[in-house]
C-alpha cells in the first residue's frame, strides 16, 4: 500500500524571490492527486521539495516518519527508495542506453541476477510501449519516448509514492491519453501514492481523487476532486475554463487596474456556468479494484459536511450507481 | 488511517493579496561569498574522502576515468619535462659554471626536477586536461537534471562519480610524476653532459652527495596532493555550475584558474614545511 505524505507549513524562497509560503496539504496514501497551477508557480519546485531535491526554509515533509527536508542526509537517502520520479524531460543518463537507464536502480539497489533485471525491466518498457527502442541513446529519440523512458525508470523498483512532473508536456493528445489510463491502471496494480504535478485539463478532470492548485505563492485549494471541479473561485474556475478574464495573467497575476477595466467592459467574470464533473477513469478491465478510490470513498463521505453544496452534489451524483451498474 | 484532508475555504481573489514578502532571515554580507564558496569546497573534499570508503566501490567508473585521465596526459606530460628538464640543466649548468661549483650541477637540477618542477607540471596537466575534462563532464551532468535523477533514485553522485574521478586524478598524479620525473632527469643528463660537455660521472656523484630518498618520497606525495586538489575543485565546480550552458563554459574556465592558484599556494608550504623537517644530506 501507498504511503501518506504530509506536508506542513513549506515555505519556499530563492534569493528574496519567496516561490509559495505555507503550503500544507496530505497526500491520502494510495490515491492519486493533481497540483494544478499556471506556469511558472512552482509547481516544479514543489515536487522536487516533497523529494528533499530543495530545502525549503520552513516547514517540514513527512514520509514514512523522515522529514524530508530537516532529516540527516543518510535518512533522506533510504527514504528516497520509496520514491519514483519522472522529470520534466526524463533526465536520463545521456552515456547510457535506454536499457541500461531503466536498470540502474536495479543494478545500484538490488542484488538481482542479469537475466532477472532483464525481464524486469523489458516488462516495464512493454509497459511504456518502448519496445524495440531499449538500445538506443537517449539523444536518439524523442522527447515524448525520453518521457515514457524516464517514466519505466521511475516505476522500475516498485515505489509507493509516484510523483510526475508534467507527464503531458511534449505528448500528442492520444499518448497524453494512454498515459492517463497508464497512471490509473498503475494504481490499481501497485497502490501506489500519486502525485502529479500538470497544467493539462484532461488530465486534471479525469485522473486525480484529489486536486491542489498553486497559485500567487499560495494554495489555492487543495481537496476532493469535485471541490476544485466545481468551485467558482475565480483563479480555479479561470484556470479549469481556460479563459482570459479572470485574475491570472500573462505574467501570473494582474495588476488591479487591467481588472477593473476587464469588468467594467463587462465581459469580466461572466458568471461560470454549473461546470460537469467528468467521470473518473476506471482501471482498464481485468485490473483490481483501485484500493485508494475504496478508501477514498469512505474518507470523502466523512468529511462530507465540510464540503461546500456544488462539490457534494457532484460527490453524490458520482457514487450513485446507475441502472447500467456503471457511473453517472 | 489517513487523516482528514484540511479543506481551505476558498480564498478571495488573489489579486487582492497583499503581495508582502516572508520575514526570511537577512541576507548575509557579500563579503562572505567567498568564505562560504571556500567552506563548501572544503566540505566536498570532506565528504569525498568520507564516501571512499564506502561500499559498493565503483571499480568499474574508477578504471575507466583512471583510463582516460592517463590518456589525456601522458603524452603532453612527457613532451614537457623534456624541455623543462632542460631549461633547468642548462640554467643550472651555467650558474654553477660561474660559480665555479661545476660539479654539484647534476645534484642540484635532479633535485629541482624531483620535488619542483615533476609534481607541478603533472598537476598542471592534470588540472588542465582531465580536470576541465571532469569539470564539463559533471556540469552537463547537472544541468540536464542527471544528478538530481540520480539522487532521486537515492543514490548519491559524490559517490558514484565524484570519489571514482577524485581517485583517478590522485593515482594518475603519483603515476605520472614518476615518468615525469624520469623523462626529466634524462632531459637534464643529456643537456648537462652533451651539450654543456659536463662530466657524466661528477653529475652522477654530486647527484647521489646532495638527493636523498625523502626528496622522492615529497614529490610523490605532492603530486598525490595536487591531483587529489584537482580533483575536488574540478568536481566542486562541475556539482554547481551556475544558469544554463554558458554556466558550464564558466565553470571549466574557473576549475582550471583556481586549481592553479591553489597548486602555487599548496606547493609553498610543502616546500617551506619539507625544508624545515627533513635536514639536508649535504649539510
Amino acid at each position: 500500500m501507498g504511503i501518506e505524505v504530509v506536508v506542513e507549513g513549506l515555505t519556499k524562497s530563492f534569493g528574496k524571490q519567496n516561490i509559495w509560503q505555507d503550503v500544507s496539504l496530505t497526500l491520502p496514501a494510495g490515491e492519486v492527486s493533481v497540483m494544478l497551477g499556471p506556469s511558472g508557480t512552482g509547481k516544479t519546485v514543489f515536487l522536487k521539495s516533497i523529494i528533499g531535491l530543495l530545502k525549503p526554509e520552513k516547514g517540514r515533509v513527512l514520509v514514512d516518519g523522515v522529514d524530508m527536508v530537516n532529516s540527516p542526509e543518510k535518512d533522506i537517502m533510504e527514504a528516497r527508495k520509496l520514491f519514483g520520479l519522472m522529470f520534466q524531460d526524463g533526465a536520463l543518463f545521456g552515456s547510457m542506453s535506454l536499457f541500461d537507464n531503466i536498470a540502474f536502480p536495479l543494478r545500484e539497489h538490488t542484488r538481482k541476477k542479469e537475466s532477472e533485471i532483464r525481464r524486469i525491466v523489458m516488462e516495464r518498457i512493454d509497459i511504456v510501449g518502448l519496445l524495440g527502442a531499449e538500445e538506443k541513446l537517449p539523444g536518439e529519440i524523442s522527447g515524448g519516448m525520453r518521457k515514457r523512458a524516464g517514466l519505466a525508470r521511475a516505476l522500475v523498483l516498485d515505489p509507493q509514492i509516484i510523483l510526475c512532473d508534467e507527464p503531458d508536456s511534449g505528448l500528442d493528445p492520444v499518448r497524453t491519453a494512454y498515459l492517463s489510463q497508464l497512471l490509473i491502471d498503475l494504481n490499481a496494480q501497485i497502490d501506489a501514492t500519486m502525485l502529479i504535478v500538470t497544467h493539462n485539463l484532461d488530465i486534471a478532470a479525469t485522473v486525480p481523487d484529489n486536486m491542489g492548485m498553486l497559485f500567487c505563492r499560495n494554495l489555492v485549494t487543495f481537496g476532493p476532486r469535485e471541490v476544485l471541479l466545481t468551485s467558482d473561485t475565480p483563479v480555479v474556475s479561470q484556470f479549469l475554463s481556460g479563459r482570459r478574464e479572470g485574475p491570472i495573467g500573462m505574467s501570473e497575476e494582474k495588476d488591479a487596474a487591467t481588472l477593473a477595466a476587464e469588468q467594467t467592459l463587462g465581459n469580466g467574470y461572466a458568471p461560470p456556468g454549473p461546470r460537469t464533473v467528468v467521470p473518473q477513469l476506471e482501471p482498464s478491465p481485468g485490473l483490481p479494484v483501485r484500493q485508494g478510490a475504496l478508501r477514498r470513498r469512505e474518507r470523502v463521505q466523512s468529511m462530507m459536511s465540510q464540503l461546500p453544496e456544488a462539490a457534494r452534489a457532484a460527490i453524490r451524483n458520482s457514487y450513485t450507481p446507475t441502472l447500467g451498474g456503471g457511473r453517472l | 488511517m489517513t487523516a482528514p484532508l484540511p479543506v481551505r475555504p476558498p480564498e478571495p481573489p488573489a489579486t487582492t493579496a497583499p503581495l508582502h514578502k516572508a520575514p526570511g532571515p537577512r541576507p548575509p554580507s557579500r563579503l562572505l561569498a567567498p568564505l562560504r564558496q571556500t567552506g563548501q569546497l572544503f566540505a566536498l573534499a570532506l565528504a569525498v574522502a568520507r564516501a571512499v570508503f564506502k561500499r559498493p566501490f565503483q571499480f568499474r567508473e574508477f578504471v575507466e576515468q583512471f583510463w582516460f585521465v592517463a590518456s589525456v596526459t601522458i603524452l603532453p606530460a612527457a613532451l614537457v619535462s623534456i624541455p623543462f628538464g632542460a631549461v633547468i640543466a642548462l640554467q643550472v649548468g651555467s650558474l654553477t659554471e660561474q660559480l665555479g661549483a661545476q660539479s654539484f650541477t647534476g645534484g642540484a637540477s635532479v633535485l629541482a626536477v624531483i620535488q619542483q618542477a615533476s609534481p607541478l607540471i603533472v598537476a598542471l596537466l592534470i588540472a588542465g586536461a582531465a580536470g576541465s575534462a571532469i569539470c564539463a563532464d559533471l556540469g552537463s551532468r547537472k544541468i540536464r537534471e542527471e544528478l538530481d535523477a540520480m539522487e532521486v533514485m537515492g543514490v548519491s553522485p559524490v559517490q558514484r562519480l565524484v570519489v571514482p574521478r577524485v581517485l583517478a586524478t590522485m593515482g594518475v598524479a603519483v603515476l605520472l610524476n614518476g615518468l615525469v620525473s624520469v623523462v626529466g632527469t634524462l632531459g637534464g643528463y643529456f643537456f648537462n653532459v652533451i651539450m654543456q660537455g659536463g662530466t657524466p660521472g661528477a653529475y652522477l656523484a654530486s647527484f647521489s652527495a646532495l638527493a636523498q630518498l625523502p626528496d622522492l618520497y615529497i614529490g610523490e606525495l605532492k603530486a598525490l596532493i595536487f591531483g587529489f586538489i584537482a580533483g575536488i575543485v574540478a568536481a566542486y565546480r562541475g556539482l554547481n555550475p551556475r544558469g544554463g550552458p554558458k554556466g558550464v563554459g564558466d565553470a571549466v574556465n574557473q576549475s582550471v584558474v583556481i586549481t592553479f592558484m591553489l597548486l602555487f599556494a599548496v606547493n609553498m608550504a610543502l616546500t617551506a614545511i619539507y625544508l624545515q623537517i627533513v635536514p639536508p644530506k649535504g649539510g
